[in-house]
């Protein structure tokens, strides 16, 4: 069994809706695995038929091997699934979220016991382990929840923006807990509308836009692929940037105009920059970069991936 | 007790060991403040029996059966009173509760994502709501035997009708739950709840109603569990009540695939 994931030719519809317009995925095991994209760009659907909870409406899609439409509770059983959207028992400890949560999976109580006590110790919860669900802040609750996508030792993760919606700080602590995750062999596949998420933790990536995907690749072949080395922000005052940029014209590679910047993509930024200079262009501000992902999802779709 | 000792019973491997996952989790819950939630439900029977059966009862005196035996008014709406509180266990647990869950605590999406199926979720909260009526059953049999409203051996064959009636009671409110929108509509439902209670040979036999009600009367689900368990408490027993065992597995079997399928497509979709 070489693929974790194998889809072909994957589709979701909704009424007459497609969410997921034909896609090919595969995941290999211990690979940290990205779907990046904006809202609404099927990746949710995506995650959902991966985790067997939602029938795929066309083509093929193999999951450790096995067929989703038929064996979903085995398929299941060896999944760990982190949601978009916390769903902790309200009713519960921190502790029994994960004891109770072991007993689906038919984990026998001693052993239940003794792996939330690990588990919430890894996410640094075992202060917490006798609280109610609800006081935890969200960082807490996204870690715990990540806690209980691994009480049953899965053989992959399934993460849906697993830092939507978090303060920086509590962002950098999930990230590194994942981070070790991948470290330890775990096949982590993850869902992000962020970029730096997907570069920190992605050894390969799909950008998925509208239900399809419009690039494949590691994060660096990405960049490598659809942008430049360096990135020139240019800012100017309001309302005048559509007449800068046609003075800016042959500079660069490429130029993009945004609502509140332009972006030159350029092999050697202070190059550029001094270019800008002797056409006596004054901009408001400069910012030299490397590119990024969002460069990338910026030249395939024309859109910003978080708006 | 029995909520303790329950789960081990149907623990064999596949769809009853994960129903009986489902039922654990409401165990564990027990212990923060459900407890008082188990207390309500049980002392509604009670004060129904005092009030109207010994209460009322003084006023009425003695009642005669369909076969001309003169019974107390209280001895005749016990075993009634038994059927209703299975019935209202069953219903709260599986309507309210169930609904809540379902929608708003976003439990069962937490649920569906282990190896438990949606009809195991609904099973398994089947067990709960059953072992819940068993619970209440029990403690209103202790008292109706105290009272010399029925003998013993009696209360014991009550008990398991007490269960099934639970039991059909229970598939029937999931059905409902998953077929309902809001909280607000809940209101109908106890409506219609309320309305069972009082028509259903519960406080006067059915024989008191005009011919057309009566029909209307006695195929409802209630009226036939009280004619199970006023049949089993004060006999005689026959071919009537093997039919009211007959429709309330029907209820219960109909009820529960109904409800699993329509889990399925909601939280499947």
């Amino acid at each position: 069994m070489d693929a974790l994931i194998h889809a072909r030719g994957l589709v979701k519809r909704f009424d007459d809706f497609t969410a997921v317009d034909g896609i090919d995925i595969d995941v290999r095991r211990g690979e940290a695995f990205g779907f990046l994209g904006p809202n609404g760009a099927g990746k949710s659907s995506t995650m959902r038929m991966i985790g067997c909870v939602s029938p795929p409406t066309g083509g093929v899609l193999r999951i450790l091997g096995l067929d989703p439409r038929r064996d979903g509770p085995a398929i299941r059983a060896k999944l760990g699934v982190c949601p978009q959207l916390d769903n902790l028992d309200i009713e519960l400890t921190v502790r029994e979220n994960l004891t109770t949560y072991a007993r689906f999976f038919g984990i026998a109580r001693r052993v239940a016991r003794q792996r939330a006590a690990e588990l919430l110790e890894f996410v640094q919860l075992t202060e917490r382990a006798d609280s109610k669900v609800e006081p935890l802040s969200g960082g807490m609750k996204r870690r715990l929840t990540i806690a209980r996508a691994l009480v049953n030792e899965p053989e992959m993760v399934l993460l849906d923006e697993p830092t939507t919606g978090l303060d920086p700080q509590a962002r950098h602590l999930v990230w590194e807990r994942l981070f070790r995750l991948k470290q330890q062999g775990v096949t982590l596949v993850l869902t992000t509308h962020y970029m730096d998420e997907a570069e920190q933790l992605c050894d390969r990536l799909v950008v998925m836009d509208g239900g399809k995907i419009v690039a494949a690749g590691s994060p660096r072949a990405l960049i490598e692929r659809y942008s430049t080395r360096e990135v020139v922000e240019l800012r100017f005052a309001t309302g005048s940037q559509q007449a800068y940029a046609e003075k800016l014209a042959g500079l660069g590679e490429r130029l993009e105009v945004l609502p509140d910047r332009i972006l030159l993509y350029v092999a050697d930024g202070d190059e550029a920059v001094a270019e800008v200079q002797r056409r006596s262009l004054d901009p408001a501000g400069v910012l030299v970069r490397r590119s990024s992902l969002e460069d990338v999802f910026l030249h395939l779709t024309g859109r910003t991936l978080v708006d | 007790m029995v909520t303790l000792v329950l789960p081990r019973l149907i623990s064999f491997e596949g769809t009853g060991r994960r129903a009986a996952s489902v039922t654990e989790r409401n165990i564990a819950c027990l212990r923060s403040t459900y407890w008082i939630v188990l207390l309500s439900g049980f002392l509604e029977p009670v004060l129904y029996l005092f009030s109207i059966g010994v209460g009322v009862g003084g006023l009425i005196g003695d009642l005669a059966l369909g076969d001309g035996r003169l019974v107390g008014y209280a001895e005749f709406v016990a075993p009634a009173m038994l059927a209703a509180s299975a019935m209202t266990g069953a219903l709260s647990e599986t309507t309210f509760n169930f609904f809540g869950k379902m929608k708003f605590m976003r439990l069962y999406e937490g649920i569906l994502a282990t190896p438990v199926r949606p009809i195991e979720i609904a099973l398994g909260e089947l067990a709960w709501a059953m072992a819940r009526g068993v619970l209440y059953s029990a403690a209103f049999l202790a008292i109706m035997v105290a009272m010399d409203l029925t003998s013993p051996a009696r209360a014991l064959a009550m008990l398991p009708a007490a269960i099934l009636i639970g039991f059909a009671f229970g598939a029937l409110g999931m059905t409902i739950s998953t077929l309902i929108r809001s909280w607000q509509e809940f209101d109908l439902i106890a409506n219609g709840q309320f309305a069972l209670f009082l028509f259903s040979g519960t406080f006067a036999p059915a024989t008191a109603y005009p011919q057309w009600l009566r029909w209307v009367v006695e195929v409802t689900p209630l009226y036939r569990s009280v004619d199970l368990t006023r049949a089993l408490s004060l006999g005689p027993v026959g071919w009537v009540q093997a039919l009211d065992v007959l429709y309330l597995v029907v209820l219960f079997a109909v009820g529960l695939s109904i409800a699993g399928r329509r889990m399925t497509g909601m939280l499947c979709k």
